[in-house]
């Protein structure tokens, strides 16, 4: 049967088609969210674009256009691409470690001229599209199996183990977690993940020896930051301290004294939730909340109208993605959550964590422009 | 269940945001301000130290400094290099400036050089361009225009120790530049004139590099203390005693205004401001003459013949002895089986009271004293002024003793003999005084017997009161004095030899020479080595109160130099030369002009 016949009763879109159906109250809140992360680099950097908000904003910028891009290309492509995509990551990673134990030392990322890439997070997005189409071509019956759960356990591993060697618990957390989610989201039964947590005690306590001394100490510092002050629980003290004191109305746009005389660490990447929450206060952190909240809310509704299974884990996998990268990055600063190094959804500076989600979104949208394609379950693509 | 579970977190997210945004606020911006505030002293100029004319004895000066900043260098050593063209920059300053550098925080200037002059100075200033990171600078630190002149009155600073950190709660002591009153006035009124710290606040970033400052509250300067020295007379009686291990001390017998006081050898108290160097320390501390002692009112010394005339007079007022009566002298008194000897071989024959005053002859005051018994001899000598602290507000007063029988069985567990009185008749034995308590017996003798109390801090607000009377027949004191103005002005009086000439008034005092080695009998018959012959260390005190003019006395001077010989030879001239400084200028009237006088 000709691939064209299988895709059913579907009418195709031109481009024209695709660009009006997009949707643009989305792309505006995404517009919205990097907004405040221009304003707040603005604003860390004691109210100049250089260094930071000018180069975020030309990331952003390459990055809306890669949204966009992906977002008109039919849905079936990136299925096409998805394991292709997840061994071009694993293989990237693979290199980093390579170069890594050259004698580089510990590296993360990839120059690659016009800026870095850190395949680990391109893997991300990789492993939801693995997931999504192994899921995707495994008929309802064999998604309950247990030997089912074999392969999915395999593309979680294999990039968690290179992860881990970086060595990046941030991203390796991420990772699992979404990976995981996936799984649950496919249909796999409860009970296996409740067996899987108990499996996971004494992974958890071979993962700790695999750990680098300064993890640990972030582990043990979050459990009481109180007791070094001036050591690994400063970081956590002092964003507290940021966050407490910005009250609900704020200190005022580059009023922040934690931030602008910089007793808050790394505030332009992992810590930017603080300085938004000190000058902007309550409100502020509310309304960035708020703008998450109405990304995520249109992923999941879109979620439930798409047709392929595909489309949906798709769509499930980045939502979980992008909701980790949030939930864990303010957690953190809040210190509800040890200091793991996850920066915050499209605000944070850096490269490749916004490309991530720019890339992520682009493929939800993709699906909802998509949404009416069904792609027949097994068989082709298995 | 997945959108459940995200709404349950996000959830949990927003109660932690309320949490610490609202319900923690106050707490967390009180951390905020701690982190970002810091409180920055400002030291206050101390107050000067001012003669009774408002002449600086200590004051602040302005300190030219050159500071390094080494961030603002571009290669520190380079900068130094190019800054030892003006300035001169040892070995060991460079390695100190290294050490800090390294140690600091680089936008901390580091101290090169300190107390340039003014051309040196402006040379850094001029050449600016070429020396990046060179930072001028002005402080104050304490300077005493006139050096070793009044040094143990005035004192001096140096840098606070732990302990007195720990016993004064003021935060200015913390401030690692800050000095304090370590001695004299500068310690006894340290807290006048140190004044009261202002404080700035500035908001500092994590390095504590000050960004802005926020408030500030500036300092009270210390308030200046007033003395009542005036600096001509101080320097003319300091410079007249320079060579000698002496005391020196001018007062105003009607006001107890100390114009005068000084002691000798000295020291420069601007030596002790940085520190003094320890080659320096030793050397004033093991000096014999000891300089660091204020002899005028810590060193105490037997009176000798000074103390006569209260043994007179204590005679005069008991009615023991008459203004005619005489007492005989052979030169040598026996009391029980030992012999006393007068200062003139073969004795002065028979003496009025006024006679013995003049020639000081020691038998007559034997003999007076016997009758008169130590307890009226101590209750004048206290009436005048002896054994008592003044408590002028002066470091280190000695009390001296003024003995009696209670006071010797007290020390000695023994009681007090005939012989032990006429020791004190003639001011030897147990009895010594200060300078000081000598330059107040004669102002009591000279101001008719007036209980005046000296003083050193001249205050305008308080009134002058005149001191009670000492209750003394005014007869009796004429007599006295007039004994005193025979000592230079009569023939046979022991300081005829250097009586003021040529003047058209009289000065009046007494002489003393007192033992320091007592004389054995042995020796005084194998042949008394003339005091020239001996130890410094073991030749006689020489001392002498003085007043004048007789006709209208003014002034009261008690000289005291230390191993200086016989009071007749040594002390009589410098009383002389004082006291017709202070009569002349008074006469001349060429006097300085107060403050707020000027035409």
């Amino acid at each position: 049967m000709p691939i064209s016949s299988r895709i059913g009763d579907h009418k195709k879109k031109n481009l024209r088609q695709k660009l009006t159906d997009l949707n643009w109250f989305i792309v505006f809140i995404i517009v919205c969210v990097a907004s405040i992360g221009f304003a707040m680099l603005y604003s860390v950097a004691g109210g100049s674009i250089d260094p930071w908000a000018k180069n975020q904003f030309i990331r952003f910028m390459i990055g809306l256009i890669a949204l966009v891009v992906i977002a008109v290309i039919d849905v079936r492509v990136w299925m096409f691409l998805a394991y292709p995509f997840y061994a071009a990551a694993l293989g990237l990673l693979v290199i980093v470690d390579v170069m890594g134990s050259m004698g580089k030392g510990s590296q993360r990322w990839l120059d690659v001229g016009f800026m870095n890439i850190q395949p680990s997070e391109l893997m991300k997005i990789a492993l939801v599209m693995a997931l999504a189409r192994y899921y995707h071509c495994l008929s309802d019956e064999d998604t309950l199996k247990l030997k089912s759960l074999v392969k999915p356990l395999i593309l979680i591993a294999l990039p968690v183990l290179l992860v881990l060697r970086q060595p990046d618990l941030g991203t390796t957390l991420l990772i699992v977690m979404g990976g995981i989610a996936l799984i649950f989201a496919a249909g796999v039964r409860m009970w296996l993940f409740i067996g899987g947590a108990i499996a996971m005690i004494p992974a958890a306590i071979g993962a700790w020896q695999f750990l680098q001394p300064y993890q640990k100490q972030r582990v043990l510092t979050f459990l009481d930051p109180e007791s070094d002050p001036l050591g690994a629980g400063y970081h956590i003290i002092q964003s507290k301290i940021a966050l407490g004191s910005g009250g609900v109305y704020g200190k005022g746009f580059i009023q922040g004294t934690q931030s602008q005389l910089n007793f808050l660490p790394e505030k332009h990447t992992d810590f930017i939730f603080t300085v938004i929450a000190e000058e902007l206060g309550l409100i502020g952190g509310l309304s960035l909340l708020g703008l998450y909240f109405i990304l995520l809310a249109y992923a999941m509704i879109v979620s439930v109208s798409v047709k392929s299974q595909f489309g949906r884990l798709l769509i499930l996998g980045m939502v979980v993605t992008f909701f980790l990268y949030m939930f864990i990055n303010i957690a953190m600063v809040m210190g509800l959550l040890p200091v793991v190094g996850v920066p915050l959804p499209l605000v944070s500076y850096g490269g490749s964590a916004m490309l991530t989600l720019l890339i992520g979104f682009g493929f939800i949208l993709s699906t909802a422009i998509h949404k009416e394609t069904s792609i027949p379950r097994g068989g082709a693509f298995a | 269940m997945l959108s459940g579970g995200m709404l349950l977190l996000s959830s949990a997210l927003v109660g932690r945001m309320y949490y610490l945004q609202v319900t923690s606020r106050s707490q967390y911006e009180l951390l905020a301000e701690q982190n970002r505030i810091s409180m920055r002293l400002l030291s206050p100029t101390r107050g000067d130290i001012l003669d009774r004319f408002g002449r600086e004895i200590a004051t602040s000066t302005t300190d030219y400094r050159v500071n390094v900043i080494p961030e603002e260098t571009e290669e520190l050593q380079e900068t130094l290099k190019a800054l030892a063209q003006y300035v001169p920059i040892s070995e060991s300053d460079n390695e100190r400036i290294s050490k800090a550098a390294s140690r600091q925080r680089s936008f901390h200037p580091i101290n090169v050089a300190n107390n340039l002059d003014w051309q040196t100075f402006s040379n850094v200033n001029v050449n600016m361009p070429d020396l990046p990171g060179i930072q001028p600078d002005v402080g104050t630190s304490r300077f005493y225009p006139e050096r070793e002149l009044a040094a143990h009155l005035i004192g001096y600073v140096g840098a606070v120790n732990e302990q007195e950190v720990a016993e004064d709660p003021d935060p200015l002591l913390e401030l690692p530049d800050f000095k304090i009153g370590k001695n004299g006035i500068e310690k006894v009124l340290d807290s006048q004139l140190r004044g009261s710290a202002g404080s700035s606040q500035v908001e500092v970033n994590v390095l504590g590099r000050v960004i802005r400052e926020l408030s500030r509250q500036d300092s009270v300067s210390g308030r200046d203390v007033r003395l009542t020295i005036d600096l001509d007379i101080q320097k003319f009686a300091a410079n007249r005693v320079r060579d000698e291990s002496a005391a020196i001390l001018v007062m105003d017998i009607h006001s107890g205004e100390l114009l005068g006081m000084a002691s000798t050898p000295s020291f420069d108290p601007n030596d002790f401001n940085g520190g003094i160097s320890q080659r320096k320390w030793d050397s004033l501390r093991s000096d014999i003459r000891k300089p660091l002692i204020n002899k005028t009112v810590s060193g105490q010394y037997s009176p000798g013949s000074t103390f006569k005339m209260i043994v007179a007079l204590a005679g005069l007022e008991a009615g023991i002895i008459k203004p005619d009566d005489k007492l005989g002298c052979d030169g040598v008194f026996r009391i029980g089986n030992r012999l006393a000897h007068c200062w003139k071989d073969g004795g002065h024959g028979n003496l009025t009271v006024r006679e013995a005053i003049a020639q000081s002859c020691d038998e007559f005051f034997y003999r007076l004293s016997l009758d008169v018994g130590i307890d009226k001899i101590h209750e004048m000598a206290a009436r005048f002024g002896l054994g008592e602290r003044y408590n002028i507000g002066i470091m280190s007063e000695a009390r001296g003793i003024n003995p009696n029988g209670e006071w010797k069985y007290g020390q000695t567990g023994e009681r007090w003999q005939g012989g032990d009185t006429i020791n004190v008749g003639i001011g030897q034995g147990y009895v010594s005084a200060t300078p000081l308590q000598l330059c107040v017996m004669g102002a009591r003798l000279a101001n008719g017997g007036k209980r005046v109390l000296p003083k050193i801090f001249l205050d305008d607000r308080v009134e002058y009161e005149e001191p009670a009377s000492l209750g003394i027949n005014p007869e009796h004191l004429e007599l006295v004095l007039q004994g005193m103005e025979d000592v230079y002005n009569h023939q046979r009086g022991t300081a005829y030899l250097h009586r003021s000439r040529g003047k058209d008034y009289k000065i009046g005092g007494k002489t003393g020479t007192t033992q320091v080695v007592r004389i054995s009998m042995a020796e005084r018959q194998t042949g008394v080595l003339d005091n020239e012959d001996r130890e410094w260390i073991q030749r006689d005190h020489a001392l002498f109160v003085g007043y004048g003019p007789v006709e209208n006395p003014k002034y009261s001077v008690a000289v005291l130099v230390e191993h200086g010989g016989s009071g007749s030879s040594v002390t009589s001239p410098i009383a002389r030369d004082v006291l017709e400084f202070l009569i002349d200028r008074d006469l001349t009237a060429e006097q300085p002009e107060l403050p707020g006088q000027e035409v």
